[in-house]
Protein backbone atom coordinates (compact mmCIF):
# COMPACT_ATOMS: atom_id res chain seq x y z
CA UNK A 1 0.00 0.00 0.00
CA UNK A 2 2.66 2.02 0.84
CA UNK A 3 4.13 1.80 -2.20
CA UNK A 4 0.84 2.57 -4.37
CA UNK A 5 0.22 5.55 -6.38
CA UNK A 6 -2.53 7.26 -4.52
CA UNK A 7 -0.84 6.67 -0.86
CA UNK A 8 2.22 8.40 -2.02
CA UNK A 9 0.69 12.21 -3.21
CA UNK A 10 -1.77 11.71 -0.25
CA UNK A 11 1.52 11.88 1.91
CA UNK A 12 2.99 14.96 0.18
CA UNK A 13 1.81 18.77 -0.26
CA UNK A 14 0.12 19.15 -3.75
CA UNK A 15 -0.60 22.63 -3.81
CA UNK A 16 0.69 24.71 -6.80
CA UNK A 17 2.27 27.50 -4.13
CA UNK A 18 4.89 26.15 -2.44
CA UNK A 19 7.73 24.76 -4.50
CA UNK A 20 10.23 25.63 -6.59
CA UNK A 21 9.33 28.06 -9.09
CA UNK A 22 9.88 26.13 -12.42
CA UNK A 23 6.98 23.06 -10.59
CA UNK A 24 4.60 26.67 -9.75
CA UNK A 25 4.98 28.04 -13.20
CA UNK A 26 3.72 24.34 -14.71
CA UNK A 27 0.83 25.01 -11.92
CA UNK A 28 -0.46 28.13 -13.65
CA UNK A 29 0.45 26.91 -17.06
CA UNK A 30 -2.24 24.26 -16.55
CA UNK A 31 -4.63 26.17 -14.59
CA UNK A 32 -4.75 28.76 -17.21
CA UNK A 33 -4.75 26.22 -20.44
CA UNK A 34 -7.24 24.10 -18.46
CA UNK A 35 -9.61 27.07 -17.73
CA UNK A 36 -9.35 28.86 -21.58
CA UNK A 37 -11.81 26.91 -23.32
CA UNK A 38 -14.56 28.52 -20.78
CA UNK A 39 -12.97 31.67 -21.30
CA UNK A 40 -13.81 30.44 -25.17
CA UNK A 41 -17.55 30.20 -24.21
CA UNK A 42 -17.52 32.84 -22.11
CA UNK A 43 -16.49 34.73 -24.59
CA UNK A 44 -18.84 33.63 -27.09
CA UNK A 45 -21.61 33.69 -24.24
CA UNK A 46 -21.20 37.32 -24.36
CA UNK A 47 -21.68 37.70 -28.10
CA UNK A 48 -17.45 37.74 -29.11
CA UNK A 49 -16.25 35.04 -31.93
CA UNK A 50 -19.45 34.46 -33.77
CA UNK A 51 -21.59 33.60 -30.72
CA UNK A 52 -23.00 30.29 -29.16
CA UNK A 53 -24.95 29.38 -32.63
CA UNK A 54 -28.48 29.00 -33.56
CA UNK A 55 -29.16 27.02 -30.01
CA UNK A 56 -27.01 29.16 -27.88
CA UNK A 57 -28.32 27.27 -24.48
CA UNK A 58 -27.56 23.61 -26.29
CA UNK A 59 -24.35 24.81 -27.02
CA UNK A 60 -23.92 25.36 -23.40
CA UNK A 61 -24.71 22.78 -22.29
CA UNK A 62 -23.01 20.17 -24.78
CA UNK A 63 -19.48 22.39 -24.73
CA UNK A 64 -19.21 22.38 -20.74
CA UNK A 65 -20.26 18.99 -20.86
CA UNK A 66 -17.34 17.95 -23.72
CA UNK A 67 -15.01 20.02 -21.60
CA UNK A 68 -15.80 17.72 -18.42
CA UNK A 69 -15.71 14.55 -20.14
CA UNK A 70 -11.91 16.22 -21.23
CA UNK A 71 -10.72 17.32 -18.33
CA UNK A 72 -12.11 13.90 -15.95
CA UNK A 73 -9.87 12.41 -18.83
CA UNK A 74 -6.72 14.76 -19.17
CA UNK A 75 -6.69 14.24 -14.83
CA UNK A 76 -7.47 10.20 -14.52
CA UNK A 77 -4.21 10.33 -17.16
CA UNK A 78 -2.05 11.91 -14.35
CA UNK A 79 -1.20 8.65 -12.37
CA UNK A 80 -0.74 6.27 -15.06
CA UNK A 81 1.67 9.07 -17.11
CA UNK A 82 3.42 9.07 -13.27
CA UNK A 83 3.91 5.46 -13.51
CA UNK A 84 4.64 4.86 -16.69
CA UNK A 85 7.72 7.93 -17.34
CA UNK A 86 8.74 7.41 -13.49
CA UNK A 87 8.61 10.94 -13.11
CA UNK A 88 6.62 11.27 -8.92
CA UNK A 89 6.30 14.87 -9.56
CA UNK A 90 3.66 15.07 -12.25
CA UNK A 91 1.13 13.64 -9.46
CA UNK A 92 1.28 17.06 -7.59
CA UNK A 93 -0.72 18.48 -10.97
CA UNK A 94 -3.65 15.93 -10.80
CA UNK A 95 -5.94 17.40 -8.19
CA UNK A 96 -5.81 21.18 -9.91
CA UNK A 97 -6.55 19.08 -13.00
CA UNK A 98 -9.71 16.95 -11.30
CA UNK A 99 -10.77 20.43 -9.57
CA UNK A 100 -10.83 21.96 -12.95
CA UNK A 101 -12.34 18.79 -14.61
CA UNK A 102 -15.79 19.32 -11.29
CA UNK A 103 -15.32 22.75 -12.46
CA UNK A 104 -17.10 22.37 -15.82
CA UNK A 105 -18.88 19.39 -14.74
CA UNK A 106 -20.67 21.83 -12.21
CA UNK A 107 -20.84 24.59 -15.30
CA UNK A 108 -22.84 21.58 -17.42
CA UNK A 109 -24.58 20.79 -14.24
CA UNK A 110 -26.12 24.28 -13.46
CA UNK A 111 -26.55 25.57 -17.23
CA UNK A 112 -28.69 22.08 -17.19
CA UNK A 113 -30.51 23.30 -13.68
CA UNK A 114 -31.07 26.91 -14.60
CA UNK A 115 -31.27 27.87 -17.54
CA UNK A 116 -32.13 25.20 -19.68
CA UNK A 117 -34.71 24.00 -17.60
CA UNK A 118 -34.62 27.53 -15.50
CA UNK A 119 -35.44 26.04 -12.36
CA UNK A 120 -38.76 24.43 -12.97
CA UNK A 121 -38.63 22.10 -10.37
CA UNK A 122 -41.56 19.56 -11.58
CA UNK A 123 -39.42 18.85 -14.77
CA UNK A 124 -36.28 18.77 -13.04
CA UNK A 125 -37.34 16.47 -10.49
CA UNK A 126 -39.05 13.99 -13.81
CA UNK A 127 -35.80 13.92 -15.34
CA UNK A 128 -34.17 13.14 -12.22
CA UNK A 129 -36.22 10.16 -11.30
CA UNK A 130 -36.89 8.88 -14.51
CA UNK A 131 -34.51 9.48 -17.20
CA UNK A 132 -31.57 7.05 -16.34
CA UNK A 133 -28.94 9.65 -18.63
CA UNK A 134 -29.95 11.92 -16.48
CA UNK A 135 -29.28 10.24 -13.39
CA UNK A 136 -26.44 8.78 -14.40
CA UNK A 137 -25.01 12.85 -15.28
CA UNK A 138 -25.62 13.58 -11.88
CA UNK A 139 -24.40 10.78 -10.25
CA UNK A 140 -21.06 11.25 -12.05
CA UNK A 141 -21.37 15.00 -11.01
CA UNK A 142 -22.57 14.32 -7.69
CA UNK A 143 -19.61 11.69 -7.25
CA UNK A 144 -17.04 14.64 -8.91
CA UNK A 145 -18.46 17.19 -5.60
CA UNK A 146 -17.79 14.52 -3.16
CA UNK A 147 -14.22 14.49 -4.04
CA UNK A 148 -13.63 18.36 -4.42
CA UNK A 149 -14.78 18.66 -1.43
CA UNK A 150 -12.50 16.33 0.16
CA UNK A 151 -9.84 17.57 -2.18
CA UNK A 152 -8.30 19.77 0.49
CA UNK A 153 -4.82 18.14 2.71
CA UNK A 154 -7.18 18.53 5.58
CA UNK A 155 -9.48 16.20 4.38
CA UNK A 156 -6.68 13.73 3.31
CA UNK A 157 -5.63 13.62 7.07
CA UNK A 158 -8.91 13.13 8.43
CA UNK A 159 -10.15 10.58 5.65
CA UNK A 160 -6.37 8.85 6.18
CA UNK A 161 -6.51 5.44 4.42
CA UNK A 162 -10.64 5.69 3.59
CA UNK A 163 -9.75 9.10 1.54
CA UNK A 164 -7.61 6.43 -0.97
CA UNK A 165 -10.89 4.48 -1.24
CA UNK A 166 -13.12 7.51 -1.57
CA UNK A 167 -11.17 8.91 -4.48
CA UNK A 168 -11.43 5.86 -6.59
CA UNK A 169 -14.88 6.52 -7.02
CA UNK A 170 -13.41 8.78 -9.71
CA UNK A 171 -13.71 6.08 -11.97
CA UNK A 172 -16.93 4.83 -11.35
CA UNK A 173 -17.58 9.06 -11.83
CA UNK A 174 -15.62 8.73 -15.46
CA UNK A 175 -17.74 5.47 -16.61
CA UNK A 176 -21.27 7.69 -15.42
CA UNK A 177 -20.08 10.20 -17.89
CA UNK A 178 -19.05 8.23 -20.92
CA UNK A 179 -22.85 6.49 -20.03
CA UNK A 180 -24.53 9.06 -19.62
CA UNK A 181 -23.00 10.40 -23.33
CA UNK A 182 -23.69 6.84 -24.89
CA UNK A 183 -27.47 7.43 -23.58
CA UNK A 184 -27.53 11.02 -24.94
CA UNK A 185 -26.65 10.43 -28.26
CA UNK A 186 -28.94 9.43 -31.26
CA UNK A 187 -27.13 7.52 -33.93
CA UNK A 188 -23.49 8.87 -34.52
CA UNK A 189 -21.38 7.33 -31.62
CA UNK A 190 -17.92 8.32 -32.76
CA UNK A 191 -16.90 10.73 -30.36
CA UNK A 192 -18.17 8.56 -27.06
CA UNK A 193 -15.98 5.77 -28.79
CA UNK A 194 -13.24 8.30 -28.32
CA UNK A 195 -13.82 8.87 -24.59
CA UNK A 196 -15.07 5.12 -24.13
CA UNK A 197 -11.52 3.82 -25.33
CA UNK A 198 -9.44 6.82 -23.45
CA UNK A 199 -11.35 5.86 -20.56
CA UNK A 200 -10.74 2.03 -20.64
CA UNK A 201 -7.08 1.92 -21.55
CA UNK A 202 -6.64 3.94 -18.69
CA UNK A 203 -8.73 1.70 -16.39
CA UNK A 204 -7.51 -1.22 -17.91
CA UNK A 205 -3.80 -0.26 -16.93
CA UNK A 206 -4.70 0.30 -13.44
CA UNK A 207 -6.50 -3.19 -13.16
CA UNK A 208 -2.94 -4.17 -14.97
CA UNK A 209 -1.17 -2.84 -12.23
CA UNK A 210 -2.91 -3.63 -9.53
CA UNK A 211 -2.87 -7.78 -10.36
CA UNK A 212 0.81 -7.21 -10.53
CA UNK A 213 0.98 -5.26 -7.19
CA UNK A 214 -0.97 -8.25 -6.25
CA UNK A 215 1.42 -10.95 -7.29
CA UNK A 216 4.18 -8.97 -5.75
CA UNK A 217 2.89 -9.54 -2.44
CA UNK A 218 2.36 -12.86 -2.85
CA UNK A 219 5.44 -12.77 -3.24
CA UNK A 220 5.85 -13.31 -7.04
CA UNK A 221 7.38 -11.76 -9.37
CA UNK A 222 5.90 -9.03 -11.64
CA UNK A 223 5.77 -9.70 -14.95
CA UNK A 224 7.54 -6.13 -16.15
CA UNK A 225 8.88 -3.83 -14.36
CA UNK A 226 6.62 -0.68 -15.03
CA UNK A 227 6.94 0.02 -11.65
CA UNK B 1 -40.42 32.81 -59.93
CA UNK B 2 -38.40 29.90 -59.29
CA UNK B 3 -40.88 26.79 -60.28
CA UNK B 4 -42.81 28.00 -63.82
CA UNK B 5 -44.38 25.90 -66.63
CA UNK B 6 -41.71 25.06 -68.79
CA UNK B 7 -41.42 25.82 -72.39
CA UNK B 8 -38.47 24.30 -74.10
CA UNK B 9 -37.54 27.60 -75.14
CA UNK B 10 -36.96 28.82 -71.86
CA UNK B 11 -33.79 28.58 -70.11
CA UNK B 12 -33.56 25.92 -67.28
CA UNK B 13 -34.23 26.71 -63.92
CA UNK B 14 -31.10 25.57 -63.29
CA UNK B 15 -29.19 28.10 -65.34
CA UNK B 16 -31.41 31.04 -64.01
CA UNK B 17 -31.85 30.41 -60.43
CA UNK B 18 -28.91 30.18 -58.15
CA UNK B 19 -27.65 34.00 -59.43
CA UNK B 20 -31.00 35.50 -58.40
CA UNK B 21 -31.04 33.13 -54.67
CA UNK B 22 -27.96 34.82 -54.14
CA UNK B 23 -28.64 38.10 -54.98
CA UNK B 24 -32.08 37.83 -53.15
CA UNK B 25 -30.05 36.66 -50.20
CA UNK B 26 -27.19 39.68 -50.04
CA UNK B 27 -30.45 41.97 -50.41
CA UNK B 28 -32.13 40.84 -47.22
CA UNK B 29 -29.20 40.25 -45.20
CA UNK B 30 -28.45 43.85 -45.91
CA UNK B 31 -31.62 45.14 -45.85
CA UNK B 32 -31.88 43.06 -41.96
CA UNK B 33 -28.84 44.51 -40.96
CA UNK B 34 -29.80 47.99 -41.84
CA UNK B 35 -33.15 47.67 -39.99
CA UNK B 36 -31.69 46.37 -37.16
CA UNK B 37 -34.56 43.88 -36.88
CA UNK B 38 -35.38 39.87 -37.20
CA UNK B 39 -33.77 38.85 -40.13
CA UNK B 40 -36.95 36.91 -41.49
CA UNK B 41 -39.35 40.27 -41.94
CA UNK B 42 -37.13 41.96 -44.54
CA UNK B 43 -36.65 38.27 -45.95
CA UNK B 44 -40.52 37.42 -46.05
CA UNK B 45 -41.31 40.70 -47.98
CA UNK B 46 -38.54 40.32 -50.47
CA UNK B 47 -39.60 36.83 -50.88
CA UNK B 48 -42.86 37.54 -51.37
CA UNK B 49 -42.31 40.16 -53.86
CA UNK B 50 -39.87 37.73 -55.99
CA UNK B 51 -41.50 34.62 -56.26
CA UNK B 52 -44.98 32.73 -57.75
CA UNK B 53 -47.14 31.82 -55.34
CA UNK B 54 -50.49 32.02 -53.07
CA UNK B 55 -50.96 31.84 -49.41
CA UNK B 56 -52.22 28.35 -48.34
CA UNK B 57 -54.70 27.44 -45.50
CA UNK B 58 -53.43 26.33 -42.05
CA UNK B 59 -50.51 29.02 -41.74
CA UNK B 60 -49.97 30.13 -38.28
CA UNK B 61 -49.43 33.75 -36.95
CA UNK B 62 -46.27 32.80 -35.02
CA UNK B 63 -43.14 34.50 -35.33
CA UNK B 64 -41.04 33.18 -37.99
CA UNK B 65 -37.49 31.22 -37.47
CA UNK B 66 -34.89 33.37 -39.68
CA UNK B 67 -33.88 32.44 -42.31
CA UNK B 68 -30.44 31.91 -40.80
CA UNK B 69 -31.16 29.58 -37.91
CA UNK B 70 -33.49 27.50 -40.96
CA UNK B 71 -30.45 26.99 -43.24
CA UNK B 72 -28.11 26.30 -40.45
CA UNK B 73 -29.38 24.35 -38.06
CA UNK B 74 -30.63 20.58 -39.28
CA UNK B 75 -30.56 17.00 -39.17
CA UNK B 76 -29.54 15.51 -42.64
CA UNK B 77 -27.65 12.76 -41.58
CA UNK B 78 -26.55 12.23 -45.27
CA UNK B 79 -24.65 15.22 -44.91
CA UNK B 80 -22.92 14.66 -41.51
CA UNK B 81 -24.29 14.58 -37.78
CA UNK B 82 -23.87 17.32 -37.06
CA UNK B 83 -26.22 20.65 -36.74
CA UNK B 84 -24.12 22.28 -38.68
CA UNK B 85 -23.01 19.82 -40.93
CA UNK B 86 -25.81 20.00 -43.53
CA UNK B 87 -25.21 23.66 -44.29
CA UNK B 88 -21.97 23.24 -44.60
CA UNK B 89 -21.63 20.40 -46.58
CA UNK B 90 -24.80 21.11 -48.93
CA UNK B 91 -22.76 21.31 -52.00
CA UNK B 92 -22.08 17.96 -51.82
CA UNK B 93 -25.83 17.37 -52.63
CA UNK B 94 -26.40 17.10 -56.56
CA UNK B 95 -29.91 17.91 -57.25
CA UNK B 96 -29.48 18.26 -61.27
CA UNK B 97 -30.64 15.79 -62.96
CA UNK B 98 -33.49 14.67 -60.85
CA UNK B 99 -36.02 12.31 -61.04
CA UNK B 100 -38.88 11.37 -58.91
CA UNK B 101 -40.47 7.73 -59.30
CA UNK B 102 -44.12 6.80 -58.36
CA UNK B 103 -44.84 3.44 -58.45
CA UNK B 104 -45.97 0.27 -56.52
CA UNK B 105 -49.77 -0.05 -55.68
CA UNK B 106 -51.32 2.45 -58.17
CA UNK B 107 -52.85 2.75 -61.73
CA UNK B 108 -50.95 5.68 -62.81
CA UNK B 109 -47.22 4.64 -61.85
CA UNK B 110 -44.38 6.64 -64.09
CA UNK B 111 -40.93 8.19 -63.18
CA UNK B 112 -40.76 12.21 -63.72
CA UNK B 113 -37.84 14.99 -64.42
CA UNK B 114 -38.45 17.38 -61.37
CA UNK B 115 -39.73 20.05 -63.96
CA UNK B 116 -42.34 17.40 -65.40
CA UNK B 117 -43.54 16.35 -61.91
CA UNK B 118 -43.96 20.03 -60.56
CA UNK B 119 -45.61 21.30 -63.68
CA UNK B 120 -48.94 20.25 -62.75
CA UNK B 121 -49.23 22.17 -59.28
CA UNK B 122 -49.50 25.51 -57.88
CA UNK B 123 -47.82 26.62 -55.19
CA UNK B 124 -48.68 27.74 -52.00
CA UNK B 125 -47.13 28.94 -48.69
CA UNK B 126 -47.72 27.28 -45.55
CA UNK B 127 -46.41 28.83 -42.39
CA UNK B 128 -45.83 25.25 -40.30
CA UNK B 129 -44.60 24.94 -36.69
CA UNK B 130 -42.11 22.07 -36.87
CA UNK B 131 -40.93 19.88 -33.50
CA UNK B 132 -38.09 18.16 -33.44
CA UNK B 133 -37.74 14.77 -31.72
CA UNK B 134 -34.79 15.90 -29.98
CA UNK B 135 -37.05 18.94 -28.43
CA UNK B 136 -36.39 21.58 -30.43
CA UNK B 137 -38.99 23.87 -32.63
CA UNK B 138 -38.89 26.08 -35.30
CA UNK B 139 -41.97 27.86 -37.68
CA UNK B 140 -41.00 27.81 -41.00
CA UNK B 141 -42.90 29.35 -44.00
CA UNK B 142 -43.29 26.36 -46.61
CA UNK B 143 -43.72 26.80 -50.09
CA UNK B 144 -45.02 23.65 -51.89
CA UNK B 145 -48.42 21.56 -52.53
CA UNK B 146 -50.42 19.31 -50.89
CA UNK B 147 -49.07 15.64 -51.19
CA UNK B 148 -52.83 14.37 -52.44
CA UNK B 149 -52.58 15.80 -55.43
CA UNK B 150 -49.74 13.99 -56.61
CA UNK B 151 -51.65 10.64 -54.68
CA UNK B 152 -54.23 11.56 -56.65
CA UNK B 153 -52.84 11.75 -59.93
CA UNK B 154 -51.38 8.17 -59.25
CA UNK B 155 -54.40 6.42 -58.69
CA UNK B 156 -53.97 4.36 -55.89
CA UNK B 157 -55.72 0.94 -56.14
CA UNK B 158 -57.93 -0.02 -53.80
CA UNK B 159 -55.25 -2.42 -52.15
CA UNK B 160 -53.03 0.54 -51.20
CA UNK B 161 -53.17 1.59 -47.78
CA UNK B 162 -49.56 3.23 -46.97
CA UNK B 163 -47.30 5.73 -49.11
CA UNK B 164 -43.31 5.04 -48.78
CA UNK B 165 -40.66 7.62 -49.63
CA UNK B 166 -37.34 7.07 -50.05
CA UNK B 167 -34.16 9.78 -50.32
CA UNK B 168 -31.76 10.01 -52.89
CA UNK B 169 -29.07 7.61 -52.25
CA UNK B 170 -25.42 8.54 -53.24
CA UNK B 171 -23.34 7.69 -51.25
CA UNK B 172 -19.97 8.76 -53.24
CA UNK B 173 -21.17 12.58 -52.97
CA UNK B 174 -23.19 11.88 -49.45
CA UNK B 175 -20.09 11.69 -46.64
CA UNK B 176 -22.91 10.06 -44.45
CA UNK B 177 -24.17 7.83 -46.53
CA UNK B 178 -20.47 6.26 -46.15
CA UNK B 179 -21.14 5.23 -42.68
CA UNK B 180 -23.48 3.16 -41.17
CA UNK B 181 -25.39 5.93 -38.67
CA UNK B 182 -28.39 4.48 -40.17
CA UNK B 183 -29.25 1.98 -43.01
CA UNK B 184 -29.24 4.36 -46.05
CA UNK B 185 -31.05 5.07 -48.10
CA UNK B 186 -33.39 7.01 -45.60
CA UNK B 187 -36.97 5.69 -45.91
CA UNK B 188 -39.90 7.10 -44.32
CA UNK B 189 -43.29 6.17 -44.34
CA UNK B 190 -47.39 7.41 -43.87
CA UNK B 191 -50.27 6.05 -43.61
CA UNK B 192 -52.29 6.56 -46.78
CA UNK B 193 -55.46 8.65 -45.18
CA UNK B 194 -52.43 10.57 -43.39
CA UNK B 195 -51.04 11.25 -46.91
CA UNK B 196 -53.94 12.38 -48.17
CA UNK B 197 -54.66 15.03 -45.59
CA UNK B 198 -54.49 18.65 -46.72
CA UNK B 199 -51.71 19.24 -43.95
CA UNK B 200 -49.51 17.04 -45.65
CA UNK B 201 -47.23 18.88 -48.55
CA UNK B 202 -44.37 18.49 -50.45
CA UNK B 203 -42.30 21.48 -50.42
CA UNK B 204 -39.73 22.92 -52.74
CA UNK B 205 -39.32 25.83 -51.30
CA UNK B 206 -38.84 28.14 -47.96
CA UNK B 207 -39.08 31.62 -47.33
CA UNK B 208 -40.36 31.74 -50.79
CA UNK B 209 -36.74 30.70 -52.12
CA UNK B 210 -36.08 27.35 -53.70
CA UNK B 211 -34.94 24.51 -50.94
CA UNK B 212 -31.41 25.25 -49.69
CA UNK B 213 -29.35 21.62 -50.29
CA UNK B 214 -29.50 20.91 -46.09
CA UNK B 215 -33.55 21.43 -45.73
CA UNK B 216 -33.96 18.42 -48.19
CA UNK B 217 -33.70 19.88 -51.86
CA UNK B 218 -35.09 19.45 -54.35
CA UNK B 219 -38.44 18.24 -52.79
CA UNK B 220 -39.27 17.26 -49.38
CA UNK B 221 -42.10 15.66 -47.45
CA UNK B 222 -43.56 18.06 -44.23
CA UNK B 223 -45.71 16.60 -42.00
CA UNK B 224 -46.57 19.40 -39.10
CA UNK B 225 -48.10 17.16 -36.21
CA UNK B 226 -45.01 14.36 -35.96
CA UNK B 227 -41.80 14.81 -35.48
CA UNK B 228 -39.49 16.11 -38.07
CA UNK B 229 -37.92 13.34 -39.23
CA UNK B 230 -40.77 11.71 -40.55
CA UNK B 231 -40.47 14.60 -42.68
CA UNK B 232 -38.23 12.96 -45.53
CA UNK B 233 -35.54 15.02 -47.46
CA UNK B 234 -34.46 15.42 -50.88
CA UNK B 235 -37.08 12.35 -52.23
CA UNK B 236 -36.80 10.41 -55.18
CA UNK B 237 -39.19 7.60 -54.84
CA UNK B 238 -42.89 7.87 -53.60
CA UNK B 239 -44.53 4.28 -53.28
CA UNK B 240 -48.12 2.83 -52.55
CA UNK B 241 -47.87 -0.49 -50.46
CA UNK B 242 -50.43 -2.66 -48.74
CA UNK B 243 -48.09 -3.28 -45.58
CA UNK B 244 -46.73 -0.59 -43.24
CA UNK B 245 -43.49 0.73 -44.52
CA UNK B 246 -40.22 0.33 -43.15
CA UNK B 247 -38.91 3.46 -41.32
CA UNK B 248 -35.61 4.36 -41.27
CA UNK B 249 -35.47 5.46 -37.50
CA UNK B 250 -37.67 2.82 -36.23
CA UNK B 251 -35.52 0.97 -38.13
CA UNK B 252 -32.25 1.88 -36.21
CA UNK B 253 -34.17 1.90 -32.76
CA UNK B 254 -37.70 0.49 -32.93
CA UNK B 255 -38.29 0.87 -29.32
CA UNK B 256 -37.77 4.86 -29.33
CA UNK B 257 -39.08 5.66 -32.88
CA UNK B 258 -42.89 4.38 -33.61
CA UNK B 259 -43.95 4.31 -37.23
CA UNK B 260 -45.80 7.37 -36.25
CA UNK B 261 -44.14 9.24 -34.19
CA UNK B 262 -47.13 12.02 -33.94
CA UNK B 263 -46.20 14.68 -31.83
CA UNK B 264 -47.50 13.88 -28.20
CA UNK B 265 -46.18 15.37 -24.66
CA UNK B 266 -47.76 13.07 -23.07
CA UNK B 267 -45.33 10.04 -24.55
CA UNK B 268 -41.81 10.19 -23.67
CA UNK B 269 -39.09 9.21 -25.80
CA UNK B 270 -37.42 5.72 -23.77
CA UNK B 271 -34.42 8.15 -22.65
CA UNK B 272 -36.06 12.29 -23.14
CA UNK B 273 -38.73 13.59 -21.72
CA UNK B 274 -41.26 15.27 -24.60
CA UNK B 275 -43.78 17.57 -22.14
CA UNK B 276 -41.80 21.12 -23.50
CA UNK B 277 -39.71 21.90 -26.30
CA UNK B 278 -37.16 25.31 -27.17
CA UNK B 279 -38.72 27.28 -29.79
CA UNK B 280 -34.92 28.32 -31.69
CA UNK B 281 -34.81 32.00 -30.79
CA UNK B 282 -36.78 31.60 -27.30
CA UNK B 283 -34.97 31.20 -23.60
CA UNK B 284 -37.41 29.32 -22.02
CA UNK B 285 -38.52 26.03 -22.56
CA UNK B 286 -42.20 26.16 -24.30
CA UNK B 287 -45.35 22.69 -23.13
CA UNK B 288 -45.44 21.15 -26.69
CA UNK B 289 -48.36 19.90 -27.78
CA UNK B 290 -50.27 17.19 -28.32
CA UNK B 291 -49.92 16.74 -32.28
CA UNK B 292 -47.74 20.14 -32.30
CA UNK B 293 -51.24 22.01 -31.80
CA UNK B 294 -52.47 20.58 -35.15
CA UNK B 295 -54.83 18.03 -33.07
CA UNK B 296 -57.72 19.82 -34.61
CA UNK B 297 -57.24 18.90 -38.02
CA UNK B 298 -55.84 15.91 -37.32
CA UNK B 299 -56.75 13.65 -34.59
CA UNK B 300 -59.88 12.40 -36.09
CA UNK B 301 -56.87 10.09 -37.90
CA UNK B 302 -56.23 8.31 -34.52
CA UNK B 303 -59.69 8.16 -33.00
CA UNK B 304 -59.70 4.80 -30.96
CA UNK B 305 -56.18 4.29 -31.37
CA UNK B 306 -54.13 3.88 -28.12
CA UNK B 307 -50.99 6.68 -28.99
CA UNK B 308 -48.84 5.20 -26.29
CA UNK B 309 -49.01 1.89 -28.18
CA UNK B 310 -48.74 2.97 -31.43
CA UNK B 311 -46.51 5.79 -30.91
Amino acid sequence: MKTSAIGNAAARPRRGGPGPRWQRAIWWALLTAGLLPGVWLAARTAGAFGGLGVNPIETLLLDTGTYAMIALLVALSVTPLRRMTGVAGIGRYRRLLGLIAFGYASAHFLIWLGVDLFFDWVLILEDLTTRPFVMAGFAAWFILLLLAATSTRAAMGLLKRNWTRLHRLVYLAGILAVVHIVWLTRADYREVTIYALILAALLGLRVLWALQGTRKSRGQPARNGVA
Amino acid sequence: MLIRRHRSSDPLPSEITPREIYQRRREFLRTGMALGAGLFLPASVLADASLDYSPGPFSTDEALTPYEDVTTYNNFFELGSGKSDPSRNAHLLRTEPWSVKVDGLCANPGEYDLEDFLKPWALEERIYRLRCVEGWSMVIPWVGFELNRVLKQAEPLGSARYVAFETLMDPDNLPGQRRPVLDWPYVEGLRLDEAMHPLTILAVGLYGEELPNQNGAPLRLVVPWKYGFKSIKSIVRISFTEEEPPTSWNRSQPDEYGFYSNVNPDVAHPRWSQRTERRIGEFRRRRTELFNGYGEEVAALYEGMDLTRYF
